[in-house]
């Protein structure tokens, strides 16, 4: 009896540590629940990524199979006045949007924390234009900068400040500073929240001990509250970076890139010349050449982010 | 903003003062009231009414009769006292709006519901089982969030075709997590690590499994999580616009955002009513859900990027 009860209680032990380390295996249980996510981010992001990199050397058309063109649609760009220009308004539009966009929006976080009354509901109604659609908002502006019947002209007009409406959208100085608009409407919100979460990280005791040292009031920002911000300002600032220079949809439902492609982003136009005029391949071009700057902004928020760590060490400088 | 809150304000604060716990208002009390309406409520009130503008416009073209519209000589654009819902009416009867909204609603809640079960799995599996490259798949995930869409939408496009899915709510159904799992990925991690480990502890030592006690234990408690991952990836998927342009064709199965554009759109002067109606009530599914969850809301923006 017992000859035969040893050799059947052995595997039952080994099948039994064998499931339960299957079971507590933390490697190949941490690799099933990171199936779904991987899934998805492999099929839709990353294949697709390299695809569109892939694409960008190909003369790819809709409904037909591209050749490999080496750098032809690089070339092509490289002379294409129109590209130029769209990379010159998508810098202009990003760089004056995100300074406005921070400098408002730090403005407005350090009005929101101060006390007063309704203060929770100021700050949940300041958020409302980074909860709507952005192309529903824009087509508020739309209308809002609409040639004839803009209420801005309208006012001022009434008020004997001009003669003639204002051809907001029509003019290509006016559709720039039209859009830079919109674009820092929708981004103040985002900037301006995020901030006050940094903000009320700060113990109001380091500005109570600055004051009775003497301190100003832009003392007490330039040696408190700002060093103190860095991180979170680095990282929104980043995000806004990010999101302004690859924005598509405010452009889109406001001015399509007119007048004469005054406010053609880089985004816009690759919808323009891969879509709509069906050079999938040049498209690809255009989006894959915006890939450098993206990199480039990434690292320079990096980098800053790093440094200012680095500093706070030594010095609060 | 007048004069009267603000001046009960520096009362209250100063009263308060000595036996401060919180201390939030800082030495506010110093200032004067005059002093505070110049620095501080002004500029807020020109900043709100900057900001909020719009949406009165929008709600007021909405319900503006077309005549009171177009002629700005004889009405005073800035009110109306003869409101119509002919505009709320052609929008919901005579157009494709009621499809709209249900294309969107539904393409948003199944993403989102894909998005959050996936994300739930690899927030738990990079926070707490800390398996082998845990941290490099999560700086990966980090880094797909900053991939834009309007780099992958062409490729995606060619994609979405030979998969099949062209002109059909599958598309966005399943390109929308790729946007949705990095940024809930994130902040659902940031929540699992408040709960604490030792809960998890005690069940593996009574015998219970990874899933029982993700299911049973680290689910109940991460749920204001859940709740801010889904408002926040619900907002985006109702505001996406590129893909659903890219990917989309025929009317009826367009998303709110594309089908306004490209639908009321046509150079027609006359659209304004509808077009503002039909913006005003796209927006609104979202302002309601945001004002029943603004502290979810606000925690889930702020919280991915504390991270």
């Amino acid at each position: 009896m017992a000859d035969v009860a040893i050799p059947r209680a052995k595997p039952q032990i080994s099948e039994d540590s064998a499931w339960t380390q299957l079971k507590h295996n933390r490697n190949w249980l941490g690799f099933w629940f990171m199936v779904p996510a991987m899934a998805f981010l492999i099929f839709f992001l990353a294949y697709p990524l390299g695809l569109g990199i892939w694409l960008s050397f190909t003369d790819t058309r809709i409904g037909r199979v591209g050749h490999f063109v080496a750098t032809e649609n690089y070339e092509w760009l490289w002379d294409d006045s129109i590209f130029w220009l769209s990379v010159f308004n998508t810098l202009l539009y990003t760089f004056v949007a995100s300074a406005l966009k921070f400098a408002i929006g730090l403005y407005l976080a350090l009005l929101l924390n101060e006390n007063m009354p309704f203060k929770a509901m100021l700050r949940a109604m300041v958020l409302i234009p980074f909860i709507v659609p952005t192309v529903l908002s824009a087509l508020a502006f739309w209308w809002i900068f609409d040639s004839q019947f803009s209420i801005i002209s309208w006012s001022l007009r009434h008020l004997g400040l001009i003669n003639q409406n204002i051809n907001f959208l029509g003019d290509t100085t006016w559709a720039r500073i039209c859009v830079i608009f919109a674009n820092i409407w929708r981004g103040v919100p985002f900037v301006a929240i995020t901030l006050l979460a940094g903000l009320q990280t700060v113990s109001p005791s380091l500005y109570e001990a600055a004051t009775l040292d003497g301190a100003t009031r832009w003392q007490n920002f330039r040696y408190i509250t700002y060093p103190l911000l860095t991180p979170i300002i680095a990282v929104v600032m980043t995000f806004s970076v990010l999101f302004t220079f690859t924005d598509f949809q405010l452009i889109w439902a406001m001015t399509r890139g007119g007048p004469v492609n005054a406010t053609h982003l880089m985004a816009t136009l690759s919808y323009q010349r891969a879509i709509i005029a069906g050079q999938l391949g040049e498209g690809a071009a255009i989006s894959s050449a915006m890939i450098p700057f993206l990199l480039a902004a990434i690292m320079v928020s990096w980098f800053g982010l790093q440094r200012r760590k680095w500093q706070q060490g030594e010095s609060n400088d | 903003m007048t004069d009267l809150p603000a001046s009960k304000v520096d009362l209250k604060s100063v009263i308060s003062a000595p036996a401060r716990v919180d201390n939030s208002e800082g030495m506010s009390y110093l200032q004067s009231v005059p002093r505070r309406i110049v620095t501080l409520s002004l500029p807020l009130t020109i900043i709100v009414v900057v900001l909020l503008f719009p949406f009165y416009w929008m709600a007021l073209t909405s319900v503006k009769p077309d005549e009171q519209l177009l002629d700005l000589d004889r009405y005073n654009p800035f009110w109306t006292w003869n409101p119509t819902f002919k505009h709320f009416h052609k929008l919901l009867f005579e157009s494709y709006y009621p499809h709209w909204l249900w294309n969107t609603m539904y393409v948003a809640i199944c993403a989102t519901v894909l998005s959050i079960i996936a994300s739930v799995l690899a927030a738990y599996a990079i926070v707490r089982l800390r398996y082998k490259g845990a941290n490099l798949v999560g700086g990966l995930i980090f880094l797909a969030y900053l991939v834009p869409p309007s780099i992958l939408f062409i490729p995606l496009a060619t994609v979405v075709f030979q998969y099949g899915l062209f002109d059909s709510p599958l598309a966005l159904i399943l390109t929308y997590p790729t946007i949705l799992i990095p940024f809930s990925t994130w902040l659902l991690m940031g929540y699992f690590k408040t709960i604490p480990f030792e809960l998890e502890e005690c069940a593996l030592i009574d015998g219970a499994s990874r899933w029982q006690i993700l299911i049973k234990i680290v689910l109940p408690l991460a749920i204001p999580g859940l709740i801010s991952a889904f408002i926040f990836c619900f907002t985006l998927c109702w505001n996406e616009f590129i893909y659903a342009l890219t990917f989309l064709q025929s009317t009826s199965n367009k998303t709110v955002p594309v089908a306004i554009v490209n639908e009321f759109v046509d150079g027609d002067i006359y659209r304004w009513g509808s077009l503002m109606a039909g913006a005003l009530a796209g927006s609104l599914p979202l302002v309601i859900l945001y004002a029943f969850f603004v502290e979810h809301y606000v925690s889930a923006m702020t919280g991915a990027v504390k991270e």
